[in-house]
């Protein structure tokens, strides 16, 4: 049934076929926690969060205050998005927060005093985010500078250039009745529709785990036993129903949540299944190593910084919409530092290589979790960044124990 | 896994992977369909030649006007002792390294090697003396790494995976699991690996930086067997290493370095001694006088 059978050369492949029927899911769960894309431990540390805050406060877990809590998470979301993909590919950009809020800054400025079109200030402000990710990459490829430093750069030129655009107001509100600020405050997905997208996402991870199996049974190659492709969808569908139904109860997903998910799965498949993301994997843990093996590096890098701004000017123009009006603290202060703690928490390594797209929506989740909880609890700024900084420590350490365990195993 | 009809030399053509979109150029992979099996073994015009080619680091000089010649159906040798420049040559020759001075041809054509990936698509497949495997990626991964086969955008795990079993069988490779990142496997077994990388997609040109360094002894005639098979098939094959079972197994014609310099050229049969001597230019043997390297290759290729 698979080589094991056909050939006698004397090779062990207990670790290809790693579940004879009997121990099938005890094996499947032991290869989630511990798989090399293992995001549980991460999971398991946003239940535990979620459990003392609603401990503490039941007001958190309520449908309303979930809902809240998933909508405040896109805009930093999207940012950690890109940060998780600088990080994997080797590098780091400090300069994500600036660059949301130049975003926010040209989409307010532009629709709202010069009067483009809402898709016209998003293309542009994107388009900026593009270029700066390109000057960054070409910074960092050709001349060799460290994109600590090069980042930090913009961080400071970012933000000034976000002063001088908002001019001497500091503040530009944007049309409440516009589409584009009622589609990211009001846009929420009909339940029908939600349901539909749900089956489809379920049905579509199903039968791709099918096909690769059916596929990999055909060239005699080892399969993974049923009862793992059971289990994992089972999962995915146990927690999307409980999501969707239990949002659903209160005004529902939004618009720019599906939006972030549908980045963030984007993203999973290209780092997993594509060229680009295997070279982006290759780069991050081995520069010289893919270079040797004729990756093209320099394109690789680049593309990761292009991705990086891009979706951090994303980010500002969500959360502009969010706030519906673009001002000198958007994207200011604590946000770059929020999406690289999201980025780590969630299980992507600071030192390339290592990672997942998932870690910048987990990630995000446990730290708006946490400042919404302390805001539920009325505890101030102080205590929030406090408690993050723990939250933070408190990850890391977890994700080094279960990947130390996990390279003694 | 189909069985093949004979444990034997599997053909490489088995594992070679079709030129992808934006694979190897035109000329490499025309050339390489059928890389010289038809043509009987006379001498042929060289598929790459160095020219002159010097290459510094600093101070200290790597290379110094060196003229290689590589020729299809041949095993050429280059040994020398430590820091005497054989992996600076490999380095010249995988496109890693740009000589100061000098020039490369493939087919009698100047070309430059800037990268990694422009060797490999002008049919130039190193394996490194570093190895140079990612040690994050799995077997898999790391041996079509910069290659991957896919359709469209999207790999074709499937058939990589069936790729790699196939080379890896061929070199009698015990790799626990191809799905386990290569950190995990033994000096040997992660030798193997590079050997295997580059032999997929089968190259004209395979440079060999100490592949059997630490291979244990079927691994090690596995790659010479190999190295036998890739020759008889037309390809050029081009071993640096220390070991005299090596060179006396399979080499051609062995180009003695020493101090970046070209310090002769002589047979396959020649005696280790002799080649020591003329490695550490200690005493010049009677027997082995260099010789001219056509007369050298005459005499090799005969075997
Ligand atoms: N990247 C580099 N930077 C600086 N010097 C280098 C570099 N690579 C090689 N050298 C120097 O060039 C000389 C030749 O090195 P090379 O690696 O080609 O030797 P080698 O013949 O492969 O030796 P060995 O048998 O130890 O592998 C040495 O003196 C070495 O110090
Ligand atoms: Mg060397």
């Amino acid at each position: 049934m698979n080589r094991d059978g056909t050939r006698g050369g004397g090779r062990t492949l207990a670790a290809v076929d790693p579940a004879p029927a009997e121990a099938g899911s005890r094996a499947a769960l032991r290869q989630w926690f511990h798989g090399e894309h293992g995001v549980a431990p991460i999971v398991v540390g946003l239940a535990l969060v979620w459990v003392v805050l609603a401990a503490i406060e039941p007001d958190f877990l309520s449908a309303e205050n979930l809902v809240n809590l998933t909508l405040q998470s896109v805009p930093v979301g999207v940012i950690a998005l890109g940060v998780v993909l600088v990080l994997l590919v080797g590098q780091i950009d400090l300069s994500v927060g600036s660059v949301s809020g130049l975003a926010a800054a040209i989409v307010a400025v532009g629709t709202v005093t010069a009067g483009w079109p809402f898709a016209v200030g998003v293309l542009v402000a994107l388009a900026c985010g593009l270029a700066v990710g390109l000057v960054y990459g070409v910074l960092s490829t050709r001349l060799g500078l460290p994109s600590f430093v090069i980042t930090l750069a913009g961080l400071l030129f970012f933000a000034g250039v976000q002063l001088r655009v908002l001019g001497p107001l500091g503040s530009i509100n944007l049309p409440f009745e516009s589409w584009f600020v009622r589609a990211i405050q009001q846009g929420f997905l009909e339940p029908g529709v939600a349901w539909a997208l749900v089956a489809v996402w379920i049905l579509a991870y199903l039968g791709m785990q099918v096909w690769v199996r059916e596929r990999r049974r055909r060239a005699d190659l080892s399969c993974v036993p049923w009862s793992q492709i059971a289990l994992r969808t089972g999962a995915l569908a146990l927690v999307l129903a409980a999501a969707v139904g239990y949002l659903s109860t209160a005004r529902g997903v939004g618009y720019s949540v599906v939006l972030f998910v549908v980045l963030v799965i984007v993203a999973d498949v290209a780092l997993r299944r594509t060229r680009w993301g295997r070279s982006v994997r290759a780069v991050g843990s081995d520069r010289r190593a893919a270079l040797l093996s004729g990756v093209a590096v320099h394109r690789t890098v680049i593309s990761c910084f292009m991705a990086c701004s891009t979706l951090a000017a994303l980010g500002g123009i969500l959360a502009a919409g969010r706030l519906g009006a673009a001002n000198q603290g958007t994207g200011g202060a604590d946000t770059y530092l929020t999406a690289i703690a999201a980025a780590v928490i969630g299980g992507t390594s600071l030192f390339g290589g290592r990672g997942s797209a998932w870690s910048a929506l987990l990630g995000v989740l446990v730290i708006q979790s946490v400042a919404n909880g302390l805001t539920l609890l009325d505890l101030d700024q102080a205590t929030r960044f406090m408690v993050t900084g723990a939250v933070l420590l408190g990850a890391i350490i977890v994700d080094m124990l279960v990947r130390r365990r996990r390279q003694e195993a | 896994m189909r069985e093949p009809t004979e444990p034997g030399p599997t053909p490489l053509r088995a594992t070679a992977a079709p030129a992808g979109p934006g694979g190897a150029s035109p000329r490499a992979s025309s050339a390489s369909a059928e890389p010289g099996s038809t043509l009987p073994r006379v001498s042929s015009a060289p598929v790459v030649s160095l020219r002159g080619v010097s290459k510094r680091f600093g101070g200290v000089r790597a290379l110094v006007d060196v003229d290689v010649d590589v020729h299809e159906h041949e095993v050429l040798a280059v040994v020398g002792d430590n820091g005497a420049g054989k992996s600076t040559l490999a380095g010249v020759l995988a496109g890693a390294h740009r000589p100061d001075s000098g020039q490369v041809l493939v087919d009698g054509v100047p070309v430059v090697l800037d990268s990694p990936a422009a060797a490999r698509a002008l049919g130039i497949a190193t394996v490194f003396q570093e190895l140079a495997l990612v040690n994050d990626l799995d077997v898999v991964e790391n041996l079509f790494l910069g290659h991957e086969v896919g359709s469209g955008v999207f790999l074709d795990e499937v058939e990589m995976e069936r790729r790699a079993w196939q080379v890896l069988d061929q070199l009698a490779a015990s790799v626990p699991s191809v799905r386990d990142p290569v950190r995990t496997l033994s000096g040997g077994q992660r030798q193997v690996i590079a050997v295997a990388r580059a032999l997929l997609g089968s190259p004209r040109v395979v440079v060999l930086d100490e592949p059997t360094a630490s291979l244990g002894v079927r691994q090690t005639a596995e790659v010479l067997n190999l190295i036998t098979r890739l020759r008889a098939r037309g390809h050029a094959v081009v071993l640096i290493s220390h070991q005299a079972g090596d060179l006396q197994a399979v080499a051609d014609r062995i180009l003695v370095l020493r101090l970046g310099r070209v310090h002769g050229a002589y047979t396959g049969e020649t005696s280790y001694e002799d080649l020591l001597a003329a490695m550490t230019g200690a005493v010049r043997p009677g027997s082995g006088t260099p010789m001219k390297a056509d007369q050298a290759r005459g005499s090799g290729t005969g075997r």
